[in-house]
């Protein structure tokens, strides 16, 4: 991301728009991105509406405004002269919108948001099993962000309890070895507004798991926001509610996925329609 | 497409917060779902949703406004919002859809309708555990899988005050930024910002559509009031 200096008038709207605060007000009196602070989430490219103000005849207004202790105050969401411009990205760093921008699309999974699915469509997937328990360990969220060598730290320290890592998740492409955790060495350097560590085990380890990732994150300069799911049983009960209270933590939120979906596209020649 | 597991927020502040989505499974129900989401979004018309999204690179009701100019600003005055017919006919593929509620009897409401349909869609509530079973022993659904949020952890001491992190989390893939949500809450309280103004900037900035205007106004009414509540 960066900012038209021709066209940009100063008037910081756009600083406290990013939720990286990479934007910040440069000597020129115009906005500068810090790039390396900078995720390409795409929130102040996309999200800020826009006018088409003439940057000269602006500023003057602003400094004569300015002379009689006026000010010149569009609305905190507007870019008045639509001076933010959206670079062409290239790796390693296209991995920082892919991870941070939810309307681009994973190409590794082809899912928008964090490209995962979760237990959101387990009813079809069969991701998470009766006795298997699913972790989603978010990294960078809410709002601080992650480098991926502090996700790789947890991935190996999780891979040596033999977990199994979701294979249908961006990060796991991102593993040059899914048995030791490993994340491609290219990627490790790039910062990301959030992405999502998924795995899941047999559902007696899940204390075990839980404390481990405790002891990893702990030492950790990010935040976490931590998940887990599991299959209910045919009266909606599940195993794990009860344990996790017991561990302390506040089970009382969460996604409930009503099991409404069917297979309904047509199979393929010479195949048995599953429904 | 969803981000809605993780508000902030105890069981009593999450009591106007309720969230329905579908998702599509590609290569075992995509093939006409684009029809179906849209059945799935026009019941939830009859509900009163407080945001309303479909898969599109448009965004939700609330969007930003490209082509700003002194008559737009001046005269017509801003338009934050669009139809929900707009955004219907907008849906691309994959057809995901989302609808945000304020009312628990809104939610069932719309609940008992989807169940009665053969959507053919996965649909997930994200809400208090208690409130969704209460609605599902009622009209007769219960949960297939289940995502339990087990809260934040890590340094904690990068987080943001309370109530900005009541309204940041709103939008889970983290677009609204607490410096933004700090500001229209001062803003909010210096009387220089409507809290339904306040909450409609915020809610621009969320492109899935998982911000809850509704109970991003009453945090920032609680603010203005100087309660901590968040």
């Amino acid at each position: 991301m960066n900012i038209d200096k021709t066209k940009c008038i100063g008037c910081a709207n756009c600083v406290p728009i990013c939720p990286m605060g990479a934007i910040y007000i440069a000597d020129d009196g115009l906005s500068e991105i810090n790039q390396e602070t900078c995720v390409e989430c795409y929130t102040c490219y996309r999200g800020m509406s826009t006018e088409n103000l003439l940057q000269q005849p602006t500023r003057f207004l602003r400094g004569l405004l300015a002379f009689f202790k006026l000010r010149f105050q569009p609305d905190p969401d507007i870019c008045p002269s639509g001076a933010i411009t959206a670079d062409e990205l290239t790796w390693p760093r296209i991995l920082r919108r892919a991870f941070s921008d939810p309307q681009a699309p994973h190409e590794s999974t082809g899912i928008g948001g964090r490209g995962t699915q979760e237990v959101k469509t387990n009813e079809l997937t069969g991701r998470v099993k009766e006795g298997e328990t699913g972790f989603t360990v978010e990294f960078g969220r809410p709002g601080v962000g992650v480098y991926f060598k502090e996700v790789d730290k947890v991935s190996q320290a999780l891979a040596k309890m033999s977990v199994e890592f979701q294979p249908e998740n961006p990060l796991t492409a991102l593993m040059f070895n899914v048995k030791t955790g490993e994340l491609r060495e290219d990627v490790l350097n790039e910062k990301v507004m959030s992405c999502i560590l998924e795995f899941k085990t047999d559902i007696a380890k899940m204390p075990d798991i839980l404390n481990t990732i405790e002891d990893e994150i702990r030492q950790l300069d990010t935040v976490v926001a931590l998940g887990v799911s599991v299959r209910c049983d045919s009266n909606g009960d599940d195993a794990v509610r009860d344990q996790l209270t017991s561990m302390g933590y506040d089970a009382w939120r969460a996604k409930i996925n009503i099991g409404l979906g069917k297979h309904t596209n047509p199979a393929p020649a010479g195949e048995e329609k599953v429904s | 497409m969803t981000n809605t597991l993780h508000r902030f927020g105890k069981p009593d502040e999450l009591k106007d917060d309720y969230i329905a989505f579908t998702l599509v499974c590609p290569g075992k129900n995509d093939i006409g779902s684009i029809e179906r989401a849209r059945d799935f979004l026009k019941i939830a018309l009859k509900y009163n949703p407080v945001n309303f999204a479909a898969e599109s690179r448009h965004g939700p009701v609330f969007r930003p406004e490209k082509n700003l100019n002194l008559f737009r600003l001046y005269l017509r005055g801003r338009k934050e919002i669009v139809s929900p017919e707009l955004v219907m006919d907008e849906m691309e593929p994959p057809a995901h859809a989302v609808v945000v509620f304020s009312k628990k009897q809104a939610l069932e409401e719309f609940l008992k309708e989807i169940k009665e349909i053969d959507l053919g869609l996965s649909v997930n509530v994200s809400s208090l555990v208690e409130d969704f079973k209460e609605i599902a022993q009622r009209i007769g659904i219960s949960p297939h899988s289940i995502n339990y949020s087990l809260g934040f952890r890590g340094n904690l001491y990068r987080l943001p005050e309370q109530q900005v992190l009541a309204l940041t989390t709103m939008c889970g893939h983290g677009l609204i930024a607490s410096s933004f949500a700090k500001k229209m809450i001062d803003r909010v309280k210096e009387r220089r910002l409507a809290p339904e103004k306040a909450a409609r900037y915020m809610a621009k900035l969320c492109v899935c559509g998982a911000f809850n205007t509704s109970r991003a106004e009453r945090i920032l009414h609680e603010a203005r009031m100087s309660k901590s509540k968040a």
